[in-house]
Order: C-alpha cells, then structure tokens, then sequence
C-alpha cells in the first residue's frame, strides 16, 4: 500500500484542478440558487395546503431541505460528467492503470479534493442564499452539526461509489450514455431532489429510503440536518450502502480491466 | 430555405442509421417527462392542491408548458452546443458558408431523438383538460392548440438568448440553464405558488407565465387568481413574438463579439 502522502497529494490536486475553473463554479451555483427559489416555492405552496405542515416538515425545515441539498448537488457531483468512462473511451485510463495506486482510491482521492472545493464554493452559495431569502432551521441538538458532517461524507462515499460501479460498465459497453442515462433518472426522483421523498404515497418511503442506496446521498443528509427521524437509524443506513456501494466500484473495476480493450492509438 | 431542408433531413437521416441509439434516446426523452409529470403527481398528491389548483387543473398547465418546452428543446435546444463551438474556434466553419449561422446551427444539431417528451406531453393536453372539465368551444380548441406552438417560440428564444452568453462568457456552462431548464420548471407550477419579486421576474419579465399558466386559465374558464386584467391571459402570442425578437438581438450582438480562437 501506497504511503497516506501518495493520497493526500492526489485529494490536493483535486483540489487545486477544480479551483480553477471559476467562472463554471460561479456559472454553477447560479443555476443551484435559481432552483432553490423554484423548489422552496414549491414546497412552501404544498405545505400551505396541507395545512402548515408537509410529511413532518414545517417552512424552516422545507426551506433547510431544498438549499442545503441545492448546495449538496456539486459537493457529491451526483450528475456530474463521467470521466472515468470517458477516459476508458479515449484510451486515456492506462495511465490510471500504471500508476502504483489502486484506480479506485486514487479516483476517490481526487473526488474529496473536488468536494472539498465544491463544498468552499458551491455548497456555501445556495446556503447563504436560502437563509437570507427565508431563514433556515438551527439544528435544536449540538450533536446534529458532527453528525450531518459524517451524513455528508457518507453520502459522498455512496455517490462515488455508485458511479464508479456504473462509470466501469464501459468496460464492456464501451459507451457509458445509457446506464447514465438511467442513473440520472433514477436519482432525479428517488434522492429526495424533487421532493422530500417522505411525502410519497405509503408504503413506497420506507422502501425507497432504507431499500435503494438513492436516498442515502441527499434525503438521509437532509433529514439529519433538520432533525426528522432517528440520526442514527439514518447514519447506519448510509453506512449500510456505503459498505455495498464501494466494494461493488472495487469488484466491478477488477473483473472490467480483465475485459477492458484499449482504445486509440 | 431547401438548403435548410437538406440540412434538416441529413441530421434526421443520420441519426436514424443507430437504430437502437435513436430508440434508446426516444425512451429516454419520454421518460424524462415521465418523471416531471410524477413530480408533479406526487407532490398534488401530498398536498391536495397546490396554489389555489386542483390536481387536474395543475396538470393541465403542466401538459402545456412541457409541450412548448419539449417543441423548442426538440428545434434548437442544441443550440446550447454553441459554447463548444465557440471554445473550439469551430464556429469559424459555420461563419463562412453561405448560409445564417443560427439557421445552420439549429439544422445541424437537430434532434428528433428528443421527440418523445413532445409526443407525451402534447397527447396529455386534451387528456388532462378532459380531466380538468374543460368545457370545448372553437376558440378554446385554437388556444389548446396554439399555445403549445407559442411556448415554444418562447423556449426557443430562452434557448438561443442565453446560448449567446457563450459569446462573452467562454466557461458559462450550466449558466444557461436556470434559465432554460428553470423557465421549465417555472411554468411546470401554478404561477400562484411564486412569491412577489421572484414571480414577477420570471412569470412576466421572462414571460414563464404565458407558456402554461395563462393559457389554462383560458381553457378553465377561470379568471386570474393573481388579479391580472382579462386580456392579459390572452397575450401569449405577443409575448412570444416579443421574445423571439430579443433572442434575434442577443444573437446579432453576440456574433459580431465573436472572436476566433486564433490558433
């Protein structure tokens, strides 16, 4: 194994590469501000009807939940472009290959540099935004504030690892634009981006938060931060998924650079 | 205008030869609209009503706004490309064939595998206006009908205006968005649910309101619960043309900021 400073240098230039682009980080948490003003509106009309109250989450709680998760889209990159697949396209993943660190953990070195950037720039932005625009929830338990930094690492463990098992179909598929296709609209509507994904129709919220890893990158979070439901119920479930979702990108790397064709010349 | 034509079906032609690419992207599109539809189901569901609509009321606006978007996304919602082709200095191609730049651009990045949102949403229109009880006459039909074709003049505009950001603005990326994807999902809801400056900015400075809120309050028969005047529910046709008018400045303006990469 690599010594740690092999990995710190790559979360540092992770770092560094994304802090380069800045007018596309500006660009960014324009468009996250712009749908936060969307969704609060929209969350705010339906808890009006439902008299006050949505699924167990008064105004201060909605409001927390749309700008905080609008600020969370970046850091957990849960759309972001597929890379690694790009790079198994183009030829470009020897490199990655050569080097003397797993594929994986050199990706996701660099992936917590980027979050650590995303989480300076664009998860600040919409949150300032939000509590200026309408106030958001103070957490009523100190230990709310440690326990939604582990609910975020988690949640960006689980995203990485997802798309990293489905960036590795390209081994096979040699294109990755369908299965991420599908994973955009599967996490479009079951994260809890749309809508808080309590207010579905019984019995499908259990099912989807605890059975499907979706909610374990934004509703598990957010319900952390705004105190809905047992922290440490949620936290295992994350940690649940997270244990699945990475092995799975490891075990699914290995068997697809048996398979994998080097493309270019 | 046959050149133009030529354009069109070799993209049309071209895309059609990956079978089940074409396919695969026709399915994709549909269920993309699929999914805002279900949000939109869900979230009447949870609350009964929404801003003073029922749910059948609010799907109705739905039905409408995504038709106009899903039209002008289907014609020129590649025009978003154009940052790629600023960046990459290949915009130079395009300046010098004989023929418009914007006209040039939308044929070659038409996309009919985008079609399928349109189909679904259009086929919802007279669906969820039966739904809601609307009561048919000549004229309600002729607005059912045109104000899909307006909303999506008025997208097409939004798509080409904030494309030209480009021209200033190399990294822009998402930028467009808010205000493509956001006008959206804006007229996707009630405009009653907005609050004040919010609303006045994107209903009537950007003329959200006039793709599916004001044309189904004309096919409902309703007055305007925000206290408009009646006429105003009958604007979309200017609004729209006003819209397409900016969008040709923008795009003037932008093309002659238009430097090369210089490579």
């Amino acid at each position: 194994m690599p010594p740690l400073t092999v990995y710190w240098a790559l979360v540092r230039a992770g770092f560094r590469r994304y802090s380069t682009y800045r007018q596309a980080t500006v660009a960014g948490a324009t468009t996250n501000v712009m749908f936060g003003f969307l969704r609060t509106y929209g969350m705010f009309a339906a808890a009006a009807a439902a008299g006050g109250v949505l699924a167990g989450y008064d105004r201060p709680r909605l409001a927390t939940f749309v700008w905080v998760s609008q600020g969370m889209l970046a850091t957990i990159n849960i759309w972001g472009p597929p890379e690694y697949a790009e790079r198994v396209r183009t030829g470009d993943a020897v490199t990655d290959l050569l080097r003397p660190v797993h594929p994986v953990w050199q990706l996701l070195a660099v992936d917590l540099g980027r979050a650590g950037f995303a989480l300076l720039t664009r998860f600040v932005a919409p949150v300032v935004v939000g509590a200026l625009a309408f106030g958001l929830y103070a957490p009523a338990r100190w230990s709310t504030y440690p326990a939604f930094a582990l609910s975020l690492v988690l949640a960006l463990l689980v995203t990485f690892g997802c798309r990293h098992a489905l960036f590795c179909s390209v081994h096979w598929l040699l294109d990755v634009r369908g299965p991420m296709t599908a994973w955009v609209l599967f996490s479009t509507l079951l994260s809890g981006m749309v809508f808080p994904l309590w207010i579905l129709p019984e019995p499908l919220p259990a099912l989807v938060v605890y059975g499907m890893p979706f909610a374990s990158m934004v509703q598990a979070p957010m319900d952390v931060l705004v105190e809905r439901g047992d922290p440490l119920r949620l936290l295992l479930t994350q940690a649940a998924w997270a244990a699945v979702a990475l092995p799975a990108a490891v075990l699914i790397q290995r068997r697809g650079e048996r398979k994998m064709v080097i493309q270019g010349g | 205008m046959a050149e133009y034509y030529r354009l069109f079906l070799a993209q049309a032609r071209g895309q059609a030869q990956y079978r089940a690419s074409f396919w695969f992207d026709v399915a994709a599109s549909t269920g993309f609209g699929v999914i805002d539809l279900l949000g939109v189901l869900v979230v009447f569901h949870a609350s009964g009503s929404l801003g003073g609509f029922t749910q059948a009321e609010g799907l109705l606006i739905a039905a409408l706004a995504g038709a106009g978007f899903a039209l002008a996304d289907l014609v020129v919602g590649s025009v978003e490309r154009i940052r790629n082709y600023v960046r990459t200095g290949l915009f130079d191609a395009v300046l010098l064939r004989p023929l418009g730049a914007l006209g040039q651009l939308i044929a070659m990045d038409f996309a009919p595998r985008r079609a399928g949102r349109a189909v679904l949403c259009a086929a919802l229109i007279p669906v969820t206006a039966v739904g809601a009880g609307v009561q048919w006459t000549p004229v309600r039909l002729l607005v059912a009908v045109l104000a899909p074709l307006c909303g999506a003049v008025l997208f097409g505009a939004i798509f080409v205006a904030t494309a030209t950001v480009a021209f200033w603005w190399i990294d822009s990326g998402e930028f467009a968005n808010s205000f493509t994807y956001g006008g959206r999902d804006f007229s996707t809801w009630p405009a009653t649910i907005y609050g004040g400056v919010f609303r006045r900015v994107f209903a009537y400075g950007f003329g959200f309101a006039f793709a599916g809120y004001y044309p189904a309050l004309i096919l409902l028969g309703r007055p305007d619960p925000l206290g408009g005047p009646p006429w105003l529910a009958w604007l979309s046709p200017l609004v729209a043309a006003v819209a397409a008018v900016v969008a040709g400045l923008f795009w003037r303006r932008g093309v002659r900021q238009y430097r090369s990469t210089g490579s």
